[in-house]
C-alpha cells in the first residue's frame, strides 16, 4: 500500500513542478512583452496577457487539415518539452536522473524542436520549410560553443552527471566564479538557443511570415505557445543549473522541506535575471541574417569557449585543482 | 445558430457560462492581420507604436492569417483585393472579426464611380465595425477597438456567425464581381 501511496505522491508533484514550470514560461513571456514596451517607451500589456492568450486560443477551434502528422506535432513538441523539463533540477529538486545525463539532456533537447520541425514540414508551407531550414542551421551554429563550453565543465569538475555537478556546485563555489569566460561563451549560446533578437532568425515575422508557426492556428497554436513558455524555463534553468549552481543555497539533506522553498524561490531569481538579460539584448537589437548567425557563432563564442576550455583544462589537470 | 467551438467540459461549466468565457478571453486578446489595402494602412504605425500603443489591450499584428482573430480592412477594396481579402477571411479561424476602414469600404468614397472598385464591403464579408472618415486619426481606430472589444463581450459582434448563415447569400454576391476564382 505504501508503495501505491509514494507512487502516487511522485506523480502528483511531477505534475506540479510541470504545471508550475509551464506558468513560470508564461508569466516570464508576459513580464519579457511588458519589459520590451517600456524599453520602447510604450506601456504595454499586462503581465497575465500571456494567460488570456493561451486561453484563447485553447478555446478557438482549429480547422486546418493537412497530414496526421501535423495534428500530432504540437504535442510531440509539448511532451518533448515536459521531458526535458522532468530531467532538468528546478530549484534542486529533480523528477527524472540517470548517469551521464549531461550527454543525455544533450539530446533530450533535441527533441521539443525536432517535433516542431516535423509539423511545420507537413504542412508543405514554403515559409515553414524556409523557417525549418533556418532554425536548424541556426542549432548547429549555437551547438558549437555550447558544446565546448560543457565540455571544459566536465573537465574542471570531472563529471557528467548533473546531480553531482550540482553538488560540488552547493559544496564550493557556483561555476560563473571559477569558469567566468565559460560562462560568457554559454550566454552568448543561450541567446541563440531561446531565439531571442540578434537570433530570432527562425521565426522572423517580417520576413517569412512567423516561419514553422505559419500554418498553425486555434488550438495547435495555442498548444506550441506552451512549448514555448516550457522551453524559455528549459533553457534559462539550463544555463542556472551548469553555472549557477542551479540556486541550491540550502542542503535539502539538512534543512528538508525549507530548503525546497527557499531553492525554489532563488532558482526563480536566477532564471529571472538569466531571462532579462536575453530581453534586454532582444529590445534593441535588429535581426541577423542566417549566414551572419553562423558566422559569428564560429568565430566569437566559439573562440571565447575555447578559451573557456584551456582555462579549465589548465586549472584542473596542470594546476590540479580539484572539486 | 449553434456555435461551433463546443464546451470542452459540458458536465462542469455549464453552456452560458463556458460562452460567456470565450468571449472575455476573445476580447482581451485580439490578434490582428491588417490588409493594408490603401492609404489607411498609414495610421497603423502611429496605433501600434508608443504614442498610441495599442498592445495595451492585448492587440498585436500577427504575421497569418491562420493566427488571427481581427481582419482589418484599411481603405478602398479593389475587385482583385476583394478576392484575396475572401481567402484571408475564410483562412481564419473562428470566432474572427472584421474592422473597416474609411469611407471607401462603407460607400466608395472618392471611388464611388471607379470601374473596378466594391461599394459596400459588408455585402461579400460581414463587418463588425466600421470607422467613418477619410481617413480615421489613430484616436478613431482606438475608439473602434474598444468599442469592438465591448461588442464582443455582450455577444453582438457575430460577423463569424453571420456568414455562416448567409454563406450561400454571401458567396452569390462575391461571385457577381468575380468573373473567375483564379486570376
Amino acid at each position: 500500500m505504501t508503495d501505491w501511496a509514494n507512487i502516487l505522491i511522485n506523480a502528483g508533484l511531477t505534475a506540479l513542478y510541470l504545471f508550475l514550470a509551464i506558468c513560470v514560461g508564461l508569466l516570464f513571456m508576459g513580464i519579457a512583452r511588458k519589459v520590451t514596451a517600456r524599453i520602447h517607451n510604450r506601456v504595454g500589456p499586462p503581465i497575465y496577457q500571456n494567460f488570456l492568450d493561451v486561453g484563447k486560443l485553447l478555446a478557438k477551434k482549429s480547422n486546418i487539415k493537412h497530414n496526421w502528422i501535423f495534428d500530432f506535432a504540437p504535442l510531440f513538441a509539448l511532451a518533448g518539452v515536459l521531458l526535458a523539463l522532468a530531467y532538468l533540477p528546478m530549484g534542486g529538486y529533480r523528477l527524472l536522473s540517470g548517469d551521464g545525463d549531461l550527454i543525455l539532456l544533450l539530446y533530450i533537447l533535441v527533441i521539443p524542436a525536432l517535433g516542431f520541425a516535423l509539423g511545420a514540414g507537413a504542412s508543405a508551407n514554403p515559409n515553414a520549410g524556409v523557417g525549418v531550414m533556418r532554425a536548424l542551421t541556426l542549432m548547429l551554429s549555437y551547438e558549437m560553443p555550447f558544446l565546448l563550453v560543457l565540455l571544459s565543465l566536465m573537465i574542471y569538475y570531472n563529471t557528467a552527471s548533473l546531480t553531482t555537478l550540482l553538488e560540488k556546485q552547493m559544496h564550493s563555489v557556483w561555476a560563473i566564479d571559477v569558469l567566468p569566460i565559460s560562462a560568457l561563451a554559454a550566454d552568448i549560446a543561450l541567446q541563440g538557443m531561446m531565439m531571442e533578437k540578434p537570433f530570432d532568425i527562425p521565426i522572423a515575422p517580417h520576413e517569412i511570415a512567423s516561419g514553422p508557426l505559419v500554418e498553425f492556428g486555434g488550438n495547435y497554436l495555442g498548444m506550441l505557445m506552451l512549448y514555448s513558455a516550457g522551453s524559455i524555463v528549459v533553457e534559462t534553468s539550463l544555463f542556472v543549473d551548469l553555472f549557477l549552481g542551479g540556486g541550491i543555497v540550502l542542503n535539502p539533506a539538512v534543512y528538508g522541506i525549507l530548503a525546497y522553498v527557499v531553492n525554489y524561490i532563488v532558482w526563480f531569481a536566477l532564471i529571472f535575471v538569466v531571462w532579462m538579460i536575453a530581453i534586454f539584448i532582444n529590445a534593441v537589437f535588429p535581426r541577423f541574417r542566417i549566414e551572419q548567425a553562423f558566422k559569428f557563432y564560429w568565430k566569437w563564442p566559439t573562440l571565447i569557449a575555447a578559451l573557456g576550455l584551456a582555462q579549465a583544462y589548465i586549472m584542473s589537470v596542470i594546476l590540479g585543482v580539484s572539486v | 445558430m449553434t456555435p461551433e467551438n463546443p464546451n470542452p467540459l459540458p458536465s462542469i461549466i455549464p453552456e452560458k457560462d463556458w460562452k460567456k468565457i470565450q468571449r472575455m478571453l476573445s476580447k482581451r486578446s485580439l490578434w490582428m492581420v491588417h490588409f493594408c489595402t490603401g492609404c489607411g494602412a498609414m495610421e497603423m504605425p502611429p496605433t501600434m507604436t508608443s504614442r498610441y500603443d495599442m498592445e495595451r489591450f492585448g492587440i498585436i499584428p500577427m504575421a497569418t492569417p491562420r493566427q488571427a482573430d481581427l481582419l482589418l480592412v484599411t481603405g478602398y477594396v479593389a475587385v482583385k483585393t476583394l478576392k484575396r481579402i475572401v481567402r484571408v477571411y475564410e483562412q481564419m479561424q473562428d470566432p474572427k472579426y472584421v474592422i473597416a476602414f474609411g469611407s471607401c469600404p462603407i460607400n466608395g468614397g472618392i471611388y464611388w464611380d471607379s470601374y473596378n472598385t466594391i461599394k459596400r464591403l459588408d455585402k461579400y464579408i460581414p463587418v463588425d465595425m466600421y470607422i467613418a472618415g477619410c481617413m480615421p486619426r489613430p484616436e478613431a481606430i482606438m475608439d473602434a477597438f474598444l468599442k469592438l472589444m465591448k461588442d464582443i463581450d455582450e455577444g453582438r459582434a457575430d460577423g463569424w456567425l453571420r456568414y455562416k448563415k448567409y454563406y450561400e447569400k454571401y458567396k452569390a454576391n462575391q461571385r457577381r464581381v468575380f468573373k473567375r476564382w483564379d486570376e
